[in-house]
């Protein structure tokens, strides 16, 4: 393997890992700034309980969101250089004031919100973990600031000296109307993921009829922002389609496998293709859909594969500008059908919950829920990366160019390997500590040092 | 590529950054190195990582905002920089994601080996991150084989070279030693007593270190010839404040024997920047490949967009995060109902 493929791997591998725990940082935070000024105000003692709880589970999930990124600012220097050369004008700035602006904050004040209980005044207490919510919120918004430059790049020249791309107007790149379809999808999937994640953790204590005051709240709030959440996702995501089709039409393309030029299009449930993946042998189809989600409206044309393979050979030269489109089809329809099923599973518990829920059989499943969101954002993520494809930057730089011209694909595979047993063995650790406070429930989570049994160990040591 | 008065400003600032990282990550990293031999059972251990438990993440950001700001302003100097060392970047990256996580995770479960488990991967994430940052500030200062496009040809391995050597044992020394005086002054009874007697101990590893280092830059590198800016007595006095340190621990002034740990770490990183500027990666192979702040520099308007922006929220950082030392500025206490983590 060439160190391209093993950079990609490493890159694909540790972002994905990364954002595995950033969505539920972004929903959760809020949530428990919200249960903190609930008790904040009416000195409830279940609210306390609630915002302990959830707390301690948000405090495992952000330790491992900190520290996979830390590899992200690395990587870009050790393994992309000559990318990191050709954008560093104008994507070094939006990552440089997020950690201006949003970790400095994050990390000092849930520093505060940790040891500062009972040390420092309850309302600024409280003020510490809404400025944590605050600091993720705003480092979400400058990541996909620097993300969208690479999906759609504004706001610079590409100097004809150095043949790099230089920053004209950073207020274009603040306002790129990309980024901003990103943040809002972003930010309803962190709501999301945070409310499943509520939901399923919150069933498991009903089934078992404890806790009953915590989780029933919880379930309520949580069944309400997830309800809000997914629909908007639904929202953002059909917005984020035009503007995908008006920005980068082969990814929108690709997303369908949509190999012919036609309109009206017809937007495909499922596809059997041959092996080749260029023709297909059965689908199952509804008629003018995809006209729809490309221009909001039944009738237009939408633009082929083939077409725009042409399109871009006359404008970027000979090669092959085509995603792999198993890939983007199929992710596509996986994170939809995810999030058809939390609208519809939202929904349906709003009703449920409108009687008492405690003896109903289908809470113990309840926690597999949690697994939506989670596989809707992977698939999400790899849509929008690997449908940028063969591009590192759309239309300015390929994901070859960019790469560190002098690593051996020894050293590529040695770190490769490195972050794949070191991530490896932090996932069992956070799962084993999630689930085991998860199973505790409030009591465990009064006080850092009060013992909860392991989670897994029914017979062993202790 | 930019001339004129913004690079200087942005050379200073980055060398701000990087004082600011090894100055509070300097004695967090000696606090987790010295964790497994100092704290002789788990309360204690809990105390030493109480030290340092609210600061330690915001000590950190340090280090990311200081790389981000890099590939902002200097693109070309990140770019060469983390690809030139790749597999040291690695072990640094490493080093601070398994002792990131083994602060959070360590108190969390109270099975004996759990525990010892994470404070090992504490110290020796410490360790890696430290010695590593030495070996790589060493190899700046020396000069790298990069070629007229900027690119390291080293090998993967080029850096591990003696001077380097040196320079990370100096910066372990000296981070172990600025350590056990931070703990001296955040703690109370015994283990407070012992973080004393280690810091004697420690004294003698580090004042021999530095002056290893001090004698080894005359040999190894171009700089003393070759100066930037003449930093005058600087590296004297960096020399000199780390050797009076033992004055202040024998004496029982803790808050001026970690002034002059902190002192040493400051006037070497000044006395280093002044004497790399304008450069910031030396070329061994060639004088004119090397990058500047000048050819590495991004374009006037991109450092004037990251200028008005870091006047405004550099000082609002600096208030909170001042804030927050102010507010966990007691001692902590071997008590196990005063600790957090």
């Amino acid at each position: 393997m060439n160190i391209v493929v093993l950079s990609r791997l490493q890159f694909g591998l540790t972002s994905i890992y990364h954002f595995l725990f950033i969505p539920l940082t972004l929903g959760l935070s809020p949530l428990v700034a919200y249960m903190q000024t609930r008790y904040y105000q009416t000195k409830d003692e279940t609210y306390h309980r609630m915002t302990k709880f959830w707390g301690k589970l948000l405090l495992i999930n952000i330790a491992i969101g900190v520290v996979t990124g830390i590899v992200q600012e690395f990587q870009f220097g050790m393994n992309w250089s000559t990318y990191s050369r050709f954008v560093g004008d104008i994507f070094g700035a939006p990552l440089a004031l997020e950690s201006l602006m949003a970790f400095f904050l994050e990390s000092t004040f849930i520093g505060v919100w940790i040891f500062g209980e009972g040390k420092i005044p309850d309302r600024i207490h409280l003020a510490a973990i809404w400025l944590v919510a605050i600091g993720a919120t705003l480092s979400a918004l400058w990541i996909l600031f620097a993300n969208a430059w690479m999906q759609h790049p504004v706001g610079y020249i590409i100097n004809p000296v150095t043949g790099r791309a230089e920053l004209t107007d950073f207020l274009a790149v603040i306002g790129n109307p990309k980024g901003w379809l990103f943040f809002w999808h972003t930010i309803t999937a962190g709501f999301a993921t945070a409310s499943f994640f509520m939901i399923g953790i919150s069933a498991y204590h009903l089934a078992r009829q404890q806790f009953i005051e915590e989780f029933r709240r919880s379930l309520r709030m949580a069944v309400l922002v997830g309800l809000i959440a997914s629909s908007m996702l639904f929202f953002s995501g059909h917005a984020q389609g035009q503007y995908v089709y008006e920005t980068q039409p082969m990814k929108f393309a690709a997303i369908e496998a949509h190999w012919e030029t036609s309109k009206p299009a017809s937007f495909s449930i499922l596809t059997i293709g041959d092996l080749s993946g260029k023709r297909e042998v059965w689908s199952l189809r509804v008629p003018y859909l995809l006209s729809f989600l490309a221009c909001n409206n039944f009738t237009c044309e939408v633009r082929g594969v083939n077409d725009l393979q042409t399109e871009y050979q006359a404008k970027y030269g000979p090669g092959d500008y085509i995603p792999l489109m198993v890939v983007t089809y199929w992710s596509f329809r996986i994170m939809m059908t995810m999030g058809l099923l939390m609208i519809f599973s939202s929904l349906f518990l709003l009703f449920a919950l409108r009687r008492l829920i405690e003896n109903a059989k289908w809470l113990r499943w309840m926690p597999w829920s949690i697994a939506m969101p989670y596989i809707a954002n992977i698939c999400g993520w790899v849509l929008a990366e690997m449908g940028r494809q063969p591009w590192i930057v759309q239309g300015l730089l390929t994901v070859e160019d960019g790469v560190t011209p002098n690593l051996t694909p020894e050293q590529v595979l040695l770190s490769l390997i490195v972050y794949a047993l070191l991530y490896g063995a932090l996932a069992v650790t956070m799962l084993y500590l999630t689930r085991k406070f998860a199973i505790a429930g409030p009591d465990s989570a009064m006080h850092e040092s009060v013992d909860v049994a392991p989670a897994f160990s029914f017979s062993q040591e202790e | 590529m930019t001339n004129g008065f913004l690079p200087v400003v942005w050379f200073f600032l980055i060398a701000a950054l990087w004082i600011g990282f090894f100055f509070l990550e300097g004695f967090d990293f000696g606090v987790g190195m010295l964790l497994p031999f100092l704290g002789q059972n788990d309360d204690e251990r809990r105390a030493m990582i109480n030290t340092i438990g609210p600061v330690w993440d915001g000590n950190e950001v340090w280090l990311i905002t200081v790389i981000t700001a890099m590939f902002a302003v200097f693109p070309n100097w990140y770019a060469t920089m983390f690809s030139s060392f790749y597999l040291a970047m690695l072990l640094i990256v490493v080093g601070l994601i398994i002792r990131g996580v083994s602060f959070e995770y360590r108190s969390k479960d109270s099975r004996p080996g759990w525990r010892h488990r994470f404070d090992w991967m504490i110290a020796t994430g410490s360790f890696l991150a430290s010695f590593l940052f030495g070996i790589l500030f060493s190899n700046l200062v020396e000069g790298v084989p990069i070629d007229q496009n900027m690119n390291y040809i080293g090998g993967p391995l080029g850096w591990l070279n003696p001077y380097g050597l040196i320079g990370g044992l100096t910066i372990v020394s000296v981070f172990l030693l600025h350590g056990a005086n931070f703990l001296t002054l955040k703690l109370e009874g015994d283990l407070r007593e012992r973080a004393r007697a280690a810091a004697r101990y420690l004294y003698i590893f580090a004042a021999i270190m530095v002056l290893v280092l001090a004698i080894s830059t005359y040999f190894y590198t171009d700089i003393t010839t070759k100066i930037g800016v003449d930093p005058g007595p600087l590296p004297v006095a960096s020399v000199v404040v780390l050797l009076v340190t033992i004055y202040f621990i024998n004496r029982k002034m803790e808050g001026w024997a970690f002034t002059m740990t902190g002192l040493n770490i400051i006037l070497t990183q000044v006395a280093f920047f002044l004497l790399m500027f304008p450069r910031v990666m030396i070329s061994s192979l060639n004088p004119s490949w090397s990058l500047t702040i000048y050819n590495a520099s991004a374009t006037s308007y991109s450092l004037a967009v990251m200028s008005i922006v870091s006047l405004i929220f550099i000082p609002i950082v600096m208030a909170y995060e001042g804030w927050s030392y102010y507010v966990f500025r007691k001692r902590v206490k071997v008590d196990k109902s005063h600790l957090l983590y």
